[in-house]
């Protein structure tokens, strides 16, 4: 199992975030993580990033703690919103963050060529790119490393709908020639049904729903449902 | 992790050159012409031992010694609330730390790079920024011989000042996240530390000298003396401070052969118009009459009393200067050390 999470819960003072989350992702499964606003889903993509320490229960990612696999190189994670630094240029997140900070795994090559394909201007700061190229960078820098496990946090929502096809896609792609394991939240369920092998379902901290990706045709219905019955 | 942390901080290294080109355009303009009044100064009264020629000399350049010496008092206060408080806080308002910990690196090594960083360039620059004053107030302060008045703005001070107010900065932004009021959270840290060493650490560093000296009828005076914060004391006997060149002095007391302090009760029993007759009024000179009922009340004190002097001799600067550095690097230390366990579960 690329990522294994046991009772796995987190408090935030007194309201519990998230709570027995129990969850297996094999190699090259693409999980799907949807609910409402506020449902855990970011608390628990960080939880396995190692970002947050768990109130209870264990995370184990490509066999070790979140930390040793993050030290890795062989996550590739990108937060909510996407951070970018305002002040540096495409080419210095490029150079700076991607070669300099994951020397082992950095794939320049590749890097280039996406950021060349997406035409991300290099010279650029990061501060003056649109929301949607922010996200290219971002998810170039977490692709270029060519990572056993992909977190993604609502890594779509400020594309539009070509590039979030696109995107998608790729990540399709790596996760059936490279093996790579994908856990994305997203609020679209459209895009469940276009990638993902597997959906969970969260809402008000627990895990409603985990199971591999129903027909597409069906899949709004079973979400809403367990959301509704959650409600 | 190391050039990405020199890449962040050089808009910050830019800033702290461009400050200290200009002070050192200013030392270097103004310097020569220092040397030459002090020395010019000095040849007019060689041999005396008094020379007035070298006092207005200081005193007439006041105003510009005192701004040097501001220059050099708020260059830590500014390194901590610009360099210091957003290092860490603005990664965290702008969710970046999320970006960088998602690399190989851990946020251990990723803030001591980044305070490594920080911290040589606060070193640099305060050392400069401190040996341009230094050199350039020399003439200045050999004419004043009050070192220990400048203490905290010459030498290796400052350089203790402007580590802790870093380190003040970054831990402040680590646990209000927020760069704003971890800026004021420095500013505040930094004050009530030096106010704290300067009037209760510093005087136990080495305990003072103590010495007697007869009370002199044409110098003492009568007052109160104190400090506005701290409260005026009540009126009594003043003289005037004791001839001991660049001396830190601590405490003047009016005591007799058995330590007694003098009373207001001895006192207005000695001299019964003493304080009666002011200034009071409009400056000018006192009245020979009042001078004179001065000159015979303190001439009848002296016969039973003394003053005691207790002062910190010159030779001690460079062991309180070590000292001080030595606390506020230690207390630098200290918060670097909670920096890093808050930063291991954020």
């Amino acid at each position: 199992m690329i990522l294994e999470t046991e009772a796995l819960a987190k408090r935030y003072r007194r309201r519990w975030a998230l709570r027995d989350c129990t969850l297996a992702v094999p190699e090259g499964a693409i999980v799907g993580l949807v609910g409402p606003n506020g449902a855990g889903k970011t608390t628990l993509l960080q939880l396995i990033v190692g970002l947050l320490s768990p109130t209870a229960g264990a995370v184990r990612v490509l066999g070790g703690t979140p930390d040793t696999a993050m030290r890795s190189g062989r996550v590739g994670f990108v937060a909510q919103d996407a951070p970018t630094y305002a002040g540096l240029t495409v080419a210095e997140h490029l150079s700076l963050l991607g070669a300099g900070l994951n020397a082992r795994r950095w794939d320049a090559a590749a890097a280039r060529e996406r950021a060349d394909r997406l035409s991300l201007p290099l010279r650029q700061r990061a501060g003056r790119l649109s929301g949607g190229q922010r996200a290219q960078l971002a998810l170039t820098l977490a692709l270029s490393k060519r990572p056993d496990l992909l977190v993604l946090d609502e890594p779509v929502a400020s594309l539009d709908p070509l590039a979030r096809r696109a995107f998608l896609d790729e990540t399709v792609a790596a996760a059936t020639t490279t093996g790579t394991a994908v856990v994305l939240s997203t609020h679209l369920v459209a895009d469940l049904a276009h990638a993902c092998t597997h959906v969970v379902v969260v809402a008000g901290g627990r895990v409603r729903l985990a199971a591999p990706s129903p027909d597409p045709a069906e899949l709004e219905r079973v979400v809403l449902d367990e959301l509704g019955r959650s409600a | 992790m190391i050039r990405l942390a020199l890449r962040q901080f050089r808009a910050s290294a830019w800033t702290a050159a461009a400050g200290l080109g200009a002070v050192a355009a200013v030392v270097l303009a103004t310097r020569p012409h220092l040397a030459d009044a002090a020395s010019a100064a000095r040849r007019a009264c060689a041999p005396a031992a008094q020379c007035p020629a070298l006092s207005a000399f200081a005193l007439d350049n006041t105003p510009a010694r005192t701004v040097a010496g501001l220059v050099v008092i708020v260059a830590p206060a500014l390194i901590g609330a610009f360099w210091g408080a957003p290092l860490v806080a603005r990664e965290l308002e702008a969710g970046t730390h999320r970006l960088v910990w998602a690399q190989s690196v851990r946020p251990a090594r990723w803030l001591a790079t980044k305070l490594a960083v920080a911290g040589t360039a606060t070193v640099l620059a305060t050392a400069l920024l401190s040996a341009l004053v230094t050199w350039w107030a020399g003439p200045l302060d050999d004419a004043a011989a009050a070192v220990y008045g400048t203490f905290d703005q010459r030498d290796l001070v400052p350089i203790g000042y402007a580590l802790f107010a870093l380190a003040c900065g970054v831990t402040a932004g680590l646990v209000t996240r927020r760069t704003l009021p971890a800026m004021a959270v420095t500013l505040a840290g930094l004050v009530a530390a030096r106010i704290v060493v300067t009037e209760w650490l510093r005087p136990l560093v080495a305990a003072p000298r103590v010495v007697s000296v007869p009370l002199d009828p044409d110098t003492t005076g009568y007052g109160a003396g104190g400090n506005i914060l701290l409260g005026i004391g009540p009126s009594t006997l003043q003289p005037a401070p004791p001839d001991l060149p660049n001396a830190w002095i601590q405490s003047v007391h009016i005591v007799d052969s058995a330590g007694t302090p003098l009373t207001d009760q001895v006192l207005t029993a000695a001299c019964p118009t003493i304080g009666g007759e002011g200034p009071g009024g409009p400056a000018g000179p006192v009245p020979e009459a009042v001078r004179q009922r001065m000159h015979d009340c303190v001439v009848r004190i002296g016969e039973r009393y003394h003053q005691v002097v207790t002062y910190q001799p010159d030779g001690r600067y460079w062991t309180f200067q070590w000292w001080e550095l030595a606390l506020f690097t230690a207390a630098t230390a200290v918060l670097i050390g909670y920096a890093c366990r808050r930063l291991r579960r954020p």
